[in-house]
């Protein structure tokens, strides 16, 4: 099904030029664990990531893709290294100030959706601007623009075991971008659907990036990969390869 | 986050599982309320024996003859009972009447009364071991004893020795089942006496009931049963309630120079006993405050379990909603908003069971519990209150704290 492409504009980008780093990682290490039994996670990644690039991180499972995706939506903290995010090095900021960064310029997007049970689509995706302290009618406004977007707008009184799995991911999605996030980020986000609730979700993904958002996927599904402009290949903790499939997506400026 | 979001998240925490909140409110009303409700309890049972107690009169002193301990309302003891060695004087009508014109102070009047147990009938129908009193007409204005219908005998009856009886109520009752006693003549041990009055029921507070009594004049009783010799007791009234730790000295003092008794001395035993209704009022209301004790152990026990089961409840909730708080990080929730949304549902939850608890207490309070009517203490309302909500907050709030403290990938892995 193609997303109300009509309120896209609604979510688009705050300008960026196109050639300034929104996400750049300077050495980045994660252990976990001491002594014998450390396990070296991200052995030294370095990575830029322009603002309304569309990128997709592959590697199969152990290969320290997850561990990555943790780390740039700082849910978790690097061992060593770098990491600025919009020009600010996170690595340094305080638990509340994380919390703020995570509100204002991450949506994240999970494999397992991570909706929160016994609470209306509506009021999952106004949860995030609950926490960033928007007035309730404009949130109401915003959650319900985000979820047309997705195309769910007739189901936002339903709790989430009412909705498929696909319904339940594009709830997810709509509440990752009701912040209108400076990065979205995708962790195997289509893990968990039949091959149509995928097409559903890598649409609506696609639609983003023609919108401008900025958008990083990890995944180990080739077709996945194929929907990204760039492809960063990881293995054993270290980038292998970095392949462009296409040029840095150019807004589209709705008629 | 502000104040009203999370009290609109804490509310749909409430709501959201609803079985679980109900069993966490029957916890804290069940504890608080059995708190409040045990107390008043206790509490509405010393009232009661106190106010037992004052009935009794709590202005006069009573002196018995012999050197006994123990005090109990109606005293069975037969004849003139004495410890006394024969030779040192001893507690008489007598000295009875010597103390009354002592013109002590504190002193309004002096009741000397023999006791004995005899066999009263009336024809056929009789009844044994009943406390025959023998006493002087202020009996019935000093004592608890008052006459409900006919009259008192007279200070005449006293002097002439007549052979007149005011009886107690269950002899009415049982000698006479129909018909008013009064005129008619009953047999108290083999000696026929008219009766002209019959006393108004008393409470009972010990073994004895104080209305299966016959009271006749003080002399008739020491001629026909007792003898002039000792006298069980007197009952000494003093001016006024105040005074009858002053009137207790003032008897003392006259009753050791009547008897010449010695209380320094180490041989000497003593000739009497003194007790008053305030020794009595002060000894119950002790033994009522331990029974409030007890009752407060066994319900701060039920508070204790009811705040086991809350802290199982909470502890059960934040572990498995651990997962909602890693969520609720990762969508950029601070510390302090996941811990104001878990105080304010626990306190809330807690809150309202302690106030149904109270409520439910309160309306229970209003009903008597085997025949005693509970007094609410006023300060095992806050108590109760207070330690539940305590319980509630600390165990929703302390784990809920570990958890927001987590980073949101070690909350959202944790299931």
């Amino acid at each position: 099904m193609t997303p109300a492409a009509a309120s896209i504009d609604d979510f688009a980008a705050a300008p960026t030029t196109s050639s300034t780093p929104v996400l750049e990682l300077r050495d980045i290490r994660q252990v976990y664990g001491e002594g014998e039994a450390a396990v070296h996670a991200i052995r030294g990644i370095d990575l830029e990531v322009t603002g309304g690039d569309y990128v997709a991180i592959m590697g199969p499972s152990g290969s320290g893709k997850s561990t990555l995706m943790n780390l740039l939506g700082c849910l978790d903290i690097a061992s060593s290294g770098q990491y600025l995010l919009g020009g600010v090095d996170v690595s340094s900021l305080d638990d509340r100030a994380l919390a703020k960064v995570r509100n204002e310029q991450i949506g994240f997007v999970f494999q397992s959706f991570n909706l929160i049970p016994r609470m209306t689509a509506l009021s999952n995706v106004e949860l995030p601007l609950i926490y960033g302290g928007v007035k309730r009618a404009e949130r109401r406004q915003l959650a319900r623009e985000a979820l047309e977007l997705v195309g769910l707008a007739d189901r936002v009184n339903h709790l989430p075991q009412a909705l498929s799995g696909g319904q339940q991911q594009r709830v997810a999605i709509a509440r990752a971008l009701v912040t209108s996030p400076t990065i979205v980020l995708a962790d195997e986000p289509t893990g968990n659907l039949d091959s149509e609730s995928t097409d559903d979700v890598l649409g609506i993904l696609d639609s983003l990036s023609r919108a401008g958002r900025t958008i990083v996927v990890i995944t180990h599904e080739n077709n996945v990969g194929d929907h990204a402009a760039r492809v960063l290949s990881i293995r054993d903790g270290l980038l292998v390869a970095d392949r462009r499939n296409r040029p840095l997506p150019t807004v589209e400026v709705a008629a | 986050m502000s104040v009203f979001e999370t009290l609109r998240s804490a509310f749909r925490g409430i709501t959201a599982n609803k079985l679980r909140s109900a069993l966490t409110l029957l916890g804290v009303m069940i504890g608080v309320g059995a708190v409040i409700l045990l107390l008043a309890v206790g509490n509405g049972s010393s009232q009661r024996i106190s106010g037992l107690i004052t009935e009794l009169g709590t202005n006069t002193i009573t002196v018995r003859a012999g050197s006994g301990f123990g005090f109990g309302g109606g005293g069975g003891g037969g004849g003139a009972a004495t410890t006394a060695s024969s030779s040192s004087p001893k507690l008489t009508l007598d000295v009875a009447n010597e103390v009354a014109k002592a013109g002590l102070g504190h002193i309004d009047a002096v009741v000397p009364e023999v006791q004995t147990s005899l066999t009263v009938a009336n024809g056929a129908t009789s009844q044994t071991s009943v406390s025959v009193i023998g006493t002087t007409p202020n009996y019935f204005t000093v004592t608890t004893a008052k006459v409900g219908a006919g009259s008192g005998f007279t200070a005449a009856d006293v002097t002439s020795a007549a052979k007149v009886a005011v009886i107690g109520s269950t002899i009415a009752n049982t000698l006479f089942p129909t018909g008013t006693p009064v005129g008619q003549t009953i047999d108290v041990g083999g000696n026929t006496f008219t009766i002209v009055g019959v006393l108004a029921t008393q409470a009972s507070v010990g073994v004895n009931d104080p209305n299966a009594v016959v009271v006749a004049p003080i002399s008739r009783v020491q001629r026909s049963f007792t003898g002039f010799g000792a006298i069980s007791s007197m009952v000494v009234e003093a001016i006024d309630s105040n005074s009858v730790t002053a009137a207790q000295g003032e008897v003392s003092v006259e009753l050791n120079q009547l008897l010449k008794y010695n209380p320094a001395s180490l041989t000497a035993t003593a000739p009497y006993t003194v007790t008053n209704q305030a020794t009595l009022l002060q000894t119950a209301a002790q033994s009522a405050q331990s029974f409030t004790v007890l009752l407060g152990a066994v319900a701060a026990i039920s508070l204790l379990v009811g705040g086991i089961g809350v802290t199982n409840v909470m502890l059960v909730t934040v572990t498995e909603r651990t997962r909602e708080i890693g969520i609720r990080k990762a969508l950029g929730a601070t510390r302090s908003a996941i811990l104001g949304q878990f105080l304010v549902e626990a306190a809330s939850l807690t809150l309202l069971g302690g106030v149904l608890g109270v409520v439910a207490a309160l309306f229970g309070a209003q009903f008597p519990i085997n025949g005693t009517q509970p007094v609410v203490l006023g300060y095992s309302v806050p108590l109760a209150l207070g330690v539940s909500v305590a319980i509630g907050v600390f165990f929703g709030v302390y784990p809920a704290a570990r958890a927001a403290a987590m980073r949101p990938i070690q909350a959202l892995r944790s299931i």
